[in-house]
């Protein structure tokens, strides 16, 4: 904590009792919260919880209601972006506003120009940017373009951006939702750099460890309500967990060591090429046993989705795989879907609201979805709803599902519960195998910790679980054997007992060797150009 | 063929070209901004109906243009309201638009003039005439330069040098100026631009403005320059042509120019049969060559000539998310 002020400083942002509905739903209730200048002060909270409603209002997508804001001591309003801006408040989103097209100098300079033609304004900003580069860290090839570089270099000029409009206040929301996790440190290291020169910054995040981390005080959000501002040193993880979702939560998967059984699913040497003539999965092999979780790391991008993709039956590969010893079709007519249910694979895809869900389909449809030939759904050659609907009600109460409305579309879940009705469809039908991709992102504290669970359950039921995540946090608690893909190769196998992020994320950038010579810029270097990172 | 007969071709490649240009041009705007303007064809119709219809009644082209420009300035304003403003889909709005034009200037010219859906002939001060540029009767005995200086270059309209001035115009507007920067963008990533607190809607409505200044020059080509009054869809699907070479140029100005030219002059050769038959030795149909122009813009638009990566925010409207 580096915070030189004394008590009668004004605070760099003040918000006093703003309170925002969205028809009934009230989406921010009476908040406060005072931010001292040169600190960094994060806001925790699950999806929902009203952190975003209360950025755009600071940021000037949205008024609030009633309430105040004050910037340094002085009252302002803030209609639109530009006045914002003007009041000195730059924000970092999660889905970056870049123009990928442009040049990083371009994207910079676009809405801050100085004069009408754009000579100029480029000149002054290339040499801004080198001053803003040698005193913060945050060095960018200016003449790149967006598309071009990765997504923690894209970052970083999200921020550049900001401090050429000469913010003072940095608001990032979900920053390290997308780096890997040398990137987030280097991100946390630009953090520091700036509240060392007087800039304020507030966080938002959901994830403790970062809060903990790099945060001077920290405010924690539930339904609406600001519930507590502490300050950090003096909470912990626990404590900020069970104030975020209202009861005990457990932070760790508790699992006892797996009992490994028969091979289940054996792949070997297993190629895709893509439609643009890609090697994505370059003679990838890997074996997962009954009653173990097998981990994949990687930044994403790296083959991973593809692998699933194949395993899941709708990509097209070559190589042998065998599932209970019985090959399986990867080419021909019966690679698909339903073929692979046969054979005894669920698959939880990565990205549920595009392959997971039909998000217009109600609950009952969803969960119906790809086993309506069943006998049980089946009345003759109809379909037999009341079944389908009781059978959605059971599964949605074992899962938690909330609200517990069949006739709900999906869309209108929260994300993890989406995330629950997917699980639900492919866990309760008793597969050999479940395929599991990204089973968290986007997904709140209390329903990870269900989600963990549930994995581990069907773990210890003697199933076999192939699970692809790029959290590496995620990875270490839940599996048994850790594999890294890095450019569509495996590049081999780690016990979680033994390994740490610093050697996974070496592996994750293509670098094997000794994990001590190495350092974290190099590693960083080679993660920029690791995967597209985009593919997320 | 000699050089007098070539010359001939390129000069009518040219000015066939301009009404080309211009709605491509048109287009470069709109679709940079992110608004998809399929309704072109629209606009230069009811341009050239309006244009053509003034310049009779008043007697000036000049007045006739600005009306022509005001035709097809509404028709842009329809067309923003609709998918900028409402949101709605902009192939919808573009192709009610084309309806529209193609079916209220026959029917408004037939109850203002009775002479079945065109406007009577212009002439003199009504129509824009050819200009002489200095000396080219001077210099029309020079060897190769002269002929060159007289026949093709010299003895256009004044939109044509209008239209090839806005090439370089274009191209300085869209990449040395702030305007055009966000423009680029707009059409790239709204979202950067709304975050940036410049106004998305503000900048799609000045450049559907743009294209709709730009389709009334081109329909004013049409029935003062090119020909001397309207006549029932005589943009003929030049609107699409456009769109087409539009696709060809990849949404960059210089390109525009030699993707039009390559149309105007294959429309040029279908005027001159019997060049064709003097120069191969053997007689094409008329009708194959009046086709050229049109099946080149299909394969265009069927994407044989390379990958055309169009804005990426193109035909959608912006909603603001939370």
């Amino acid at each position: 904590m580096t915070t030189t002020t004394t008590p009668s400083a004004a605070p760099a942002i003040e918000l006093k009792g703003i309170s925002k509905s969205f028809g009934p739903v009230q989406a921010n209730k009476d908040i406060s919260i005072r931010v001292m200048p040169g600190t960094i002060h994060g806001i925790i909270g699950e999806n929902g919880a009203g952190k975003s409603t209360l950025m755009s209002i600071l940021y000037g997508f949205y008024r609030a209601d009633a309430g105040e804001i004050w910037v340094a001591g002085k009252k302002v309003e803030i209609p639109d972006s530009q006045a914002a801006i003007a009041a000195g408040i730059g924000m970092v989103f999660q889905h970056f506003k870049l123009v990928e097209t442009f040049t990083v100098l371009e994207n910079i300079v676009l809405g801050a120009e100085d004069s009408a033609m754009l000579r100029p304004s480029l000149a002054r900003a290339r040499r801004e940017l080198k001053a803003l580069a040698d005193e913060y860290e945050l060095n960018v090839d200016p003449d790149a373009l967006v598309s071009d570089i990765g997504v923690g270099m894209q970052q970083r000029v999200e921020i550049l951006k900001a401090l050429y409009r000469r913010a003072d206040i940095l608001i990032l929301d979900e920053p390290t939702g997308v780096l890997t996790p040398a990137e987030a440190d280097h991100l946390f290291r630009i953090l520091e750099n700036l509240r060392r020169e007087g800039k304020t910054i507030i966080l938002i995040t959901h994830k403790l460890r970062e809060i903990m981390e790099i945060t001077d005080t920290v405010s924690v959000m539930r339904r609406g309500q600001m519930t507590a501002t502490v300050k950090t040193a003096e909470t912990s993880p626990a404590a900020l967990a069970e104030l975020m979702v209202g009861r005990k939560v457990l932070l760790r998967v508790n699992k006892t060591p797996a009992q490994p059984g028969a091979v289940i699913l054996d792949v070997a040497d297993l190629n895709v090429t893509d439609d643009k003539g890609v090697h994505r999965l370059k003679g990838v092999s890997l074996q997962v046993r009954a009653g173990e979780v097998l981990g994949i790391a990687g930044v994403a991008g790296n083959g991973q989705s593809e692998l699933l993709e194949v395993l899941g039956g709708y990509a097209r590969a070559t190589g042998r795989v065998t599932m209970n010893g019985r090959p399986i079709d990867l080419t021909g007519r019966s690679s698909d879907g339903q073929s692979r249910r046969r054979d005894g694979i669920a698959h939880v895809p990565e990205d549920r609201q595009a392959e997971g869900l039909i998000m217009d389909y109600a609950a009952w449809e969803n969960i119906a979805f790809g086993y309506q030939n069943d006998a049980r759904f089946r009345r003759g050659p109809l379909m037999d709803h009341a079944a389908m609907m009781q059978d959605t009600v059971d599964k949605m109460g074992r899962f938690d599902v909330r609200p517990l409305d069949p006739k709900l579309a999906a869309k209108n879940f929260s994300g993890g519960n989406q995330q629950k009705i997917v699980l639900a469809r492919e866990i309760e039908r008793n597969p050999d195998l479940l395929l599991i991709g990204q089973p968290t992102r986007g997904v709140d504290i209390g329903a990870i910790e269900f989600i963990h669970q549930q994995i581990i359950a069907l773990r210890d039921q003697g199933k076999a679980i192939l699970l692809v995540s790029v959290e590496l946090e995620e990875i270490l608690a839940l599996s048994d054997r850790i594999a890294v893909m890095f450019d569509g190769h495996m590049m081999g196998e780690r016990d979680p007992a033994t390994t740490n992020e610093k050697e996974l994320g070496m592996l994750m950038a293509g670098m094997t060797g000794d994990p001590g010579n190495v350092t974290v810029t190099e590693i960083e270097r080679n993660l920029a150009h690791a995967g597209t990172g985009t593919k997320v | 063929m000699d050089l007098l007969t070539l010359l001939q071709l390129l000069d009518s490649t040219l000015r066939l070209a301009t009404p080309l240009l211009l709605a491509c041009l048109a287009g470069l705007f709109s679709e940079r901004a992110g608004i998809f303007d399929i309704g072109l064809e629209g606009k230069m119709l009811a341009s050239a109906f309006l244009s053509a219809a003034i310049a009779f009644t008043t007697g000036s082209v000049w007045i006739g243009l600005l009306a022509g420009v005001g035709a097809s300035l509404l028709l842009s304003a329809i067309h923003g309201v609709a998918s900028i403003t409402f949101r709605g889909n902009q192939l919808i709005s573009g192709v009610a638009i084309n309806f529209l034009a193609a079916g209220l200037t026959v029917v408004i010219a037939q109850s203002w003039f009775a002479e079945g859906g065109r406007t009577p002939q212009l002439a003199g001060a009504a129509r824009f005439n050819p200009i002489t540029l200095p000396f080219a009767n001077e210099l029309r005995d020079v060897p190769v330069l002269g002929p060159i200086y007289y026949e093709l270059i010299s003895g256009h309209t004044a939109l044509v040098y209008v239209a090839l001035l806005i090439v370089p115009l274009s191209w300085w507007v869209l990449y040395s100026t702030r305007f055009g920067l966000r423009l680029r963008a707009v059409g790239e990533n709204p979202a950067a631009v709304d975050t940036a607190g410049i106004s998305v809607i503000g900048l799609r409505f000045t450049a559907v403005a743009i294209c709709g200044v730009l389709c009334g020059l081109a329909g004013a080509y049409l029935a003062t320059a090119l020909q001397a009054g309207f006549t029932k869809d005589m943009s003929a699907g030049r609107g699409y042509i456009a769109l087409a070479a539009l696709i060809f140029a990849k949404w960059k100005p210089w390109p525009c120019l030699w993707a039009t030219l390559l149309f105007g002059f294959l429309q040029a050769l279908a005027l001159r049969p019997d060049l064709i038959t003097s120069t191969l030795g053997f007689s094409v149909q008329t009708q194959l060559l009046d086709a050229l122009p049109y099946i080149l813009t299909v394969v265009i638009l069927a994407g044989f000539v390379g990958k055309a990566i169009p804005p990426r925010a193109g035909g959608e409207p912006y909603i603001k998310e939370r």
